[in-house]
């Protein structure tokens, strides 16, 4: 695949490598600088492997004052830079390009106060998402934002993305679970933005920073709320005859006021993918799957499964499946988890992230199922249901540039479709370089200036992440 | 100011031509819902006032999909009774401050957005900007921008949602926004535990945070403000309320579990769910401060540093206060107006205690117009700031000069 244009490298910047690797070499420690060619190669690229770039150095920096020199540094020079957290992202966020260093934070993943009075968390901001869980589960509290690649990914990496994951349905995405950030803007500024307290005493910049996917700056610290865990949870698996069924009773629960912590959609194609990797005892007869997870006391839990069973019923619900134990429910949320892992374990895949109003979930799934066939291709759908997140994995075969087109040609026709339905192209994987091109489908002309008018305020000459997220038109009509 | 007529349009088209014709002109708006709020604020040096009041209606509410859409006009009350029949809520709980500035218009969903009023359940389900999905506004150019959108998970682009909401009308003109909603509770119970300093209420507070009985409303009345509570078994006492809201029998559960999790020998109390709505109603509209117009700040600090950042204040200046948010949020009304009406002792202690920000929220127009009014930021956040509401509003169109105090202005 190869249909997606990044921005022209600045020859000017290609021509005076040596002297910005040099100037780079006074900034940082030895071992926090690459240049080999060889050992560029693994920044290459991110989760969204079907493009690469193979950038002019990588910074690995120790300290917000050695990012903030870099930056510096970059901003007089004029070299453009690539903020790169662990390199998960799905929509190809943190791919580089010739011309650009690359500054990953991944060094900074020091733990620094953990409040649990005030319940928050500082940490630096290349800590992993899972390792702040970790660092609180004894003490009775977590981190709720859980994308699927939580042990790798890191949280400067989630707030670049504004990261979801399955249990956002109660407790909200990135930015809902953010209170503050120290950042270092492009030309070289630290910012401290919010802290331990609620709310934003001028603008809310910690709010547009979010999902802002590397575009302001590079976050180098960041303060998030820890939540306390729930007495209990139980996963309770539920097995339909179709996926028009599972997605109307998805639809009934939320209506009887209802709002589990999780309700996960797969169909057949994901259950046999998933449980083949976690022999997660799903059920194998049925054409569609529900996890939904329920919290609280083992009598609460089965008060709020009683309700959810008897509308379930109505519904013709075929397996009703409760974990009976914490290993089976792991189980059950390893197979969901691994999802992508294990599709890329059957065939190439790429993942749409596309965001459909409840009420749209049956159509959106029945469309999607007719553009797959029209393009001859197979599909696994395993997502977010209550918060209408759908995540259609295409699978192909990554040798055969017919099919990656085809299957490229069939992703982007189901994001228009989701946002045709009065839904986004993007629920929480970010735009970065993958859906770039179809925003004009999702906003005018005018809403996407005003965007990059804003953009603008924080990097005026266009040095950040500068392929991503904005339509490469739009952009180099902005920079003439 | 405002010698002129109202303006009042009845379309995004009409509001768009009024503010085109305005930035061409060299005008300046001030933009006006139900007014409850105009008093918040650096004082208004606009030329002419721009009403929402054209723009009203719910658009679309579809309450099997959790989200509502309105436009920027439409009554608070109207929103929440089509909510109600339906049993679901606006989750953040918005107050409604009329009272509390004394003022008689209706407030709008609109002005809700883009002051970012959130009440009591702010500390569990997140304040206004977090159920904030979507805003349609006109720039300063006059051009009808959109963002975000109508489903409950979305980022796709920059978040302007979150720049809009809070941003007091200074960057455009709201025109639609879209809600997410939630189920209302089947019923709710709010434990009281009488007595206690508010240090104490600080740290018995965060110990009720952090269990698992899924606590969404934490806040410390002390005597003062207790006795002045309607209708409340406070009997002369402090009081520290916890709400619990879900299915009867969970409530029923989690009470005893927070029960269980007190100090040994805490005297306590039950409010049922008619009780226990109504204080938190009067708490979110921040009724124990109506009816006065002395000065009257919002401090938002650490939830268990605001026992100290109050104790610091109250050695220095006199009044009364009480908190919500787990402590975290300082509502403090002063006896008489001292000097610079205590904003620098009161940011000096915020300072010393952690950080935060605080909010001269009603004050004498003389009094607003020779202080800052919004919490001063740093010299880049502030330069960062003024360079975004520029790339909105680059002729300063909105309510100039309204979050930003301009101390050299006011000395020329």
């Amino acid at each position: 695949m190869s249909t997606i244009r990044f921005l022209e490298p600045h020859a000017g910047v290609l021509a005076k490598r040596e002297q910005i690797v040099s100037g780079l070499a006074r900034l940082v420690p030895d071992d926090c600088l690459v240049t080999e060619e060889r050992e560029l190669v693994p920044f290459e690229t991110d989760a969204f492997t079907a493009y690469r770039r193979v950038p002019l150095a990588v910074v690995l920096p120790e300290t917000t004052e050695q990012v903030s020199a870099v930056m510096k540094y970059c901003s007089e020079q004029g070299v453009p830079v690539v903020p790169r957290g662990a390199g998960t992202s799905l929509a190809g966020g943190a791919i580089p390009q010739e011309d650009a260093v690359v500054i990953g934070i991944s060094k900074m993943s020091c733990i620094l106060d953990v409040d649990f009075a005030n319940r928050t968390a500082r940490v630096q901001a290349g800590v992993t998402n899972l390792r702040i869980s970790d660092e609180v589960s004894a003490d009775g509290f977590f981190y709720a934002p859980d994308p699927s690649s939580q042990l790798a990914c890191t949280i400067a990496g989630n707030i670049g993305m504004n990261s979801g994951g399955a249990h956002c349905l109660k407790y909200g995405v990135t930015t809902n679970n953010l209170l503050g950030v120290k950042m270092v803007l492009q030309d070289g500024t630290i910012i401290e933005l919010g802290g331990k307290h609620l709310d934003s005493g001028g603008y809310d910049l910690l709010g547009l920073i979010c999902g802002s996917e590397g575009q302001f700056g590079i976050i180098t610290e960041a303060t998030v709320r820890l939540l306390a865990k729930p007495e209990g949870a139980r996963p309770v698996l539920f097995g339909f005859d179709s996926s028009e069924v599972a997605g109307a009773c998805v639809a009934d629960i939320i209506a009887e006021g209802i709002i589990p912590v999780a309700i996960e959609f797969m169909d057949k194609e994901a259950i046999d993918i998933c449980e083949a990797f976690a022999h997660a005892g799903y059920p194998m007869d049925v054409e569609a799957l529900l996890i939904v997870e329920v919290e609280g006391s083992d009598d609460e839990m089965d008060a709020m499964l009683r309700k959810i069973i008897a509308i379930a019923k109505t519904h013709n619900v075929k397996r009703v499946k409760e974990s009976q134990s914490a290993m089976e429910a792991a189980a059950i949320w390893k197979g969901r988890k691994s999802a992508f892992g294990a599709t890329g374990r059957v065939a190439d895949y790429i993942c749409m992230d596309g965001t459909v109003p409840l009420g749209q979930l049956s159509h959106v799934l029945s469309e999607t199922s007719k553009i797959i066939d029209r393009f001859g291709l197979r599909v696994a759908n395993v997502f977010h249901a209550g918060d209408g997140n759908m995540h259609p994995l295409i699978l192909y075969d990554v040798n055969d540039p017919v099919e990656a087109e085809k299957a490229e040609a069939a992703g982007m026709e189901i994001l228009k479709l989701c946002v045709d339905a009065g839904g986004c192209l993007t629920g929480e994987h970010g735009v970065g370089i993958e859906k770039r091109d179809l925003m004009l489908h999702q906003f005018t002309e005018t809403d996407l200036n005003q965007q990059m008018r804003v953009r603008a305020a924080f990097d005026p000459a266009w040095l950040m992440n500068p392929s991503k997220v904005f339509p490469l038109e739009m952009k180099m009509r902005e920079a003439v | 100011m405002a010698s002129e007529e109202t303006l009042r349009p009845t379309s995004e088209e009409e509001a768009s031509e009024i503010v085109r014709q305005a930035a061409a002109g060299g005008r300046t708006l001030e933009i006006v819902g139900g007014g409850t709020k105009r008093g918040i604020g650096q004082p208004s040096r606009a030329d002419r006032q721009l009403s929402t009041a054209g723009l009203t209606g719910i658009t679309e509410y579809n309450p099997g999909e959790l989200v509502l859409t309105a436009r920027a006009g439409t009554p608070v009350a109207e929103i929440e009774a089509a909510l109600s029949s339906n049993n679901q809520v606006l989750a953040f709980q918005p107050g409604n401050w009329r009272a509390l500035f004394g003022a008689n218009g209706a407030p709008t969903i609109g002005a809700i957005a883009a002051a970012n009023v959130s009440g009591s359940r702010r500390i569990s389900a997140g304040a206004a900007r977090d159920s904030l999905l979507g805003v349609r506004f006109i720039n300063g150019r006059g051009e009808i921008i959109k963002n975000g959108g109508k489903v409950m998970k979305n980022v796709t682009g920059l978040d302007l949602v979150k720049l809009m909401a809070g941003s007091w009308g200074t960057l455009g003109l709201l025109t639609e926004v879209s809600f997410k909603v939630l189920p209302r509770a089947a019923t709710e119970a709010t434990l009281v535990v009488h007595g206690g300093t508010a240090k104490e209420a600080a740290s018995l507070m965060a110990t009720a945070m952090g269990t698992s009985a899924d606590v969404s409303g934490a806040s410390h009345l002390p005597e003062a403000i207790a006795t002045r509570m309607p209708g409340m078994p406070f009997d002369g006492q402090s009081a520290t309320v916890l709400r619990l809201e879900g299915f009867e029998d969970s409530v029923a559960a989690r009470l005893e579990r927070l029960r269980a999790a007190l100090p040994p020998g805490s005297e306590t109390s039950t409010l049922d769910t008619g009780q226990s709505a109504s204080l938190w109603q009067s708490l979110s509209d921040v009724a124990p401060f109506a009816a006065s117009n002395a000065p009257l700040w919002r401090i938002s600090v650490a939830p268990v540093w605001g026992a100290d950042v109050a104790a610091a204040i109250r050695r220095r200046l006199e009044g009364e206060l009480w908190f919500d948010w787990q402590g975290g949020l300082v509502w403090l009304q002063l006896s008489g107006t001292p000097d610079d009406a205590g904003a620098t002792i009161i940011r000096d202690a915020i300072a010393a205690n952690g950080g935060g920000h605080a909010t001269l929220m009603r004050a004498d127009e003389a009094v607003r117009a020779n202080l800052p009014v919004f919490q001063p930021l740093a010299p880049a956040v502030a330069a960062l700031s003024e360079r975004i509401r520029a790339s909105m509003d680059p002729a300063s169109v909105f309510n100039p000069g309204r979050m930003v105090f301009d101390g050299d202005r006011k000395a020329a």
